[in-house]
């Protein structure tokens, strides 16, 4: 199912919005009661072309987050089944009462896209990252929070989406990636995913930062290091006993995500981890605001890259910490 | 205090048959009314919590959409093309699950678990509890963009069916109702009427005071509703404009319903204090005997 390249890094890059615009066109041209739902965010979500497939079915309330998501709580009420699609930070900030009781208290049939997420938007800083939305989100109940890895993924979790009955958030990155799946792959909600076989330390991963931990373990494995990599797109439910199996396994877990360290997918590691199987657990994160830099900078700054996710490892397997 | 099922004595009075006279159908709400405010009284007293002033003032709108102008029945909650009504105001549950027994869609009984541990009857409504409430209400502001959403729905569906949605006038100073206005009337939503429970009082003083909503009417409709007033508490006038929507093509509607909390009860109409005051049972026995009344009177006190 996975494709493990000898060097990832090397591979074609994707933007994952391609493949969340195609998919969500061949979505709606197989189900009358798909719409979309933006606001004003059509050029940035990348949906003119969805837009003019389905003029009626791109319902745009304008820049107001709020109501966009209570309009799109409505239009489940009616039988919709509406995909927002708005950039991360302003959609999981500006309207996250709206998320908690419209869409995942009332329990409506809505799928939340948050766009660009991360640190996608770079320079534009703070305001505009979206670190925190993973964190927030997975605090509500009955939400159900995937961070895709590359446009296979992405493609796939969108179609699960369409075609199971209730809250769903989904992480669309902005961030170009490689492949990581190869086009056969499907979507299962809150199972890990293998992507490379280790017993001396686990890595856990998930969207744009999963290649770079895929990456590291072929640094690793350059030291003599076998790392397990795991790919962890459902950060809730999580499977908790690939990370169970992980903790009992291997010398440790590095968990590595573009979100706050804490939290998010690490978080819930964690969380498992203390609770059910105590071992060492490294998180990888954005610990502050970060400061002026482009996404990939940003990404390396704070030990995000394939040598940042590696040294992690290296530490924790050597000193244990 | 503790509320029991012998507390829970509303009468159901259902829908009356469709070729009812207007005549009939204002002594069908006006009853409905009275029946509905005896029985949340006796909830917020037996029960020792609840809003009886906002219950009071939205129970006049709450018995005619259900009484006459809604087209949903117990046997056609469920049904895609039922007409939807959203009550925005979610703290007056107690008002919509009391007028939700009166019509037959949830049993009387059950109202005697109202704010119980683990009853469906919580203090605000939820929609996977109770049969007939559309929307889990409760943070204020929430309700119109939901409407919005839902008008949307039947506009591309190309359904007849309409959107009523009950909002608090202080509620009006979130800004999520006018992001939601600006989009109703982008749309052309005019199968969508916002119902404006106008009682002048938020929980502590007055809207004037805190953050005025006037010129309420204009600026609704220089959000592009075709705006109407009425007297929330007349029955009729609630009647005839409820069920005559919309009164533009094109427009939403923004009915302006001027109301007091706590009416028509002596001591709390129009009264800040009794935003969320529960009555003793001095009090309780006087407003039963106002209540009880052989001549209820829908006029302002």
């Amino acid at each position: 199912m996975t494709l493990v390249h000898t060097s990832i890094a090397e591979q074609p890059r994707y933007d994952c919005r391609d493949a969340y615009v195609e998919t969500l066109a061949e979505l709606a041209h197989a189900d009358h009661r798909i719409v979309g739902v933006v606001n004003d965010s059509v050029g940035s979500s990348k949906l003119n072309s969805f837009r003019k497939a389905f003029p009626d079915r791109l319902i745009n309330v304008g820049i107001a987050e709020q109501d966009m998501v209570g309009v799109a709580s409505g239009l489940a009420n009616g039988g919709r089944i509406p995909f927002v699609s708005a950039a991360s930070c302003f959609l999981t900030g500006r309207a996250l009462e709206q998320i908690k009781a419209d869409v995942a208290y009332s329990n409506t049939n809505v799928k939340l896209c948050g766009m660009s997420p991360g640190v996608a938007y770079g320079e534009l800083g703070p305001t505009h990252h979206s670190i925190e939305d993973i964190a927030w989100l997975r605090a509500i109940a009955n939400m159900t929070v995937i961070v895709p890895a590359d446009p296979v993924e992405t493609a796939a979790a969108l179609r699960w989406a369409a075609a199971s009955e209730g809250p769903v958030f989904i992480r669309v990155s902005r961030m170009s990636v490689p492949k990581v799946y190869s086009d056969d792959y499907e979507f299962q909600l809150g199972k890990a995913i293998t992507v490379r076989e280790g017993d001396d330390v686990t890595l856990i991963s998930n969207g744009t930062v999963l290649w770079r931990a895929l990456a590291a373990a072929e640094r690793l494995a350059e030291d003599g290091i076998s790392a397990r990599v795991l790919s962890m797109p459902t950060v809730k439910p999580l499977d908790t006993d690939a990370v169970v199996a992980a903790a009992r396994e291997t010398a440790g877990i590095v968990t590595a995500e573009e979100a706050v360290a804490g939290g998010g997918l690490g978080g819930a590691v964690a969380e498992t981890v203390v609770q059910q199987h105590p071992a060492r657990v490294s998180i990888l994160g954005f610990p502050e605001f970060a400061p002026t830099g482009s996404a990939g900078y940003l990404l390396d700054r704070y030990g995000l890259s394939p040598e940042g996710i590696a040294d992690a490892a290296r530490k924790l397997v050597t000193t244990g910490s | 205090m503790t509320l029991t099922v012998e507390h829970a004595t509303l009468p159901v009075l259902g829908r009356l048959p469709i070729h009812s006279s207007r005549a009939e159908q204002i002594a069908h709400i006006a009853e409905a009314a009275k029946q509905i405010r005896i029985q949340d009284l006796k909830l917020v007293h037996h029960a020792g919590a609840g809003h009886i002033g906002g219950d009071f003032s939205a129970i006049d709108i709450l018995a005619t959409l259900y009484g006459a102008v809604l087209h949903i029945t117990p046997e056609t909650v469920n049904d895609p093309e039922r007409d939807r009504f959203i009550l925005s105001k979610g703290h007056v549950a107690g008002a919509l699950y009391t007028t939700l027994a009166a019509f037959g869609f949830l049993p009387v009984a059950e109202l005697a678990t109202f704010l119980k541990p683990l009853s469906a009857l919580n203090g605000h409504p939820n929609r996977n509890k109770v049969a007939g409430v559309e929307a889990n209400t409760g943070p204020l502001g929430h309700g119109l963009p939901v409407a919005v959403g839902h008008a949307l729905s039947a506009k591309l569906d190309v359904s007849l069916r309409r959107t009523y949605v009950l909002v608090g006038d202080g509620e009006l100073q979130e800004g999520s109702n006018w992001e939601a206005m600006m989009a109703a009337s982008q749309y052309q939503l005019d199968r969508l009427t916002v119902i404006v429970d106008r009682n002048r009082l938020q929980q502590g003083a007055t809207t004037k005071e805190t953050n005025d909503l006037d010129p309420l009417p204009e600026k609704a409709a220089a959000f592009g509703f075709a705006v109407v007033e009425v007297n929330g508490h007349d029955h009729g006038e609630l009647l005839d404009v409820l069920s005559a929507v919309p009164f533009r093509p094109g427009k939403p509607t923004f009915v302006i319903a001027h109301t007091h909390k706590g009416h028509p009860i002596s001591f709390m109409s129009n009264n800040v204090a009794w935003h969320h005051r529960v009555p003793d049972a001095a009090e309780f026995q006087q407003a039963l005997t106002e209540l009880e009344r052989p001549r209820f009177t829908g006029e302002l006190v």
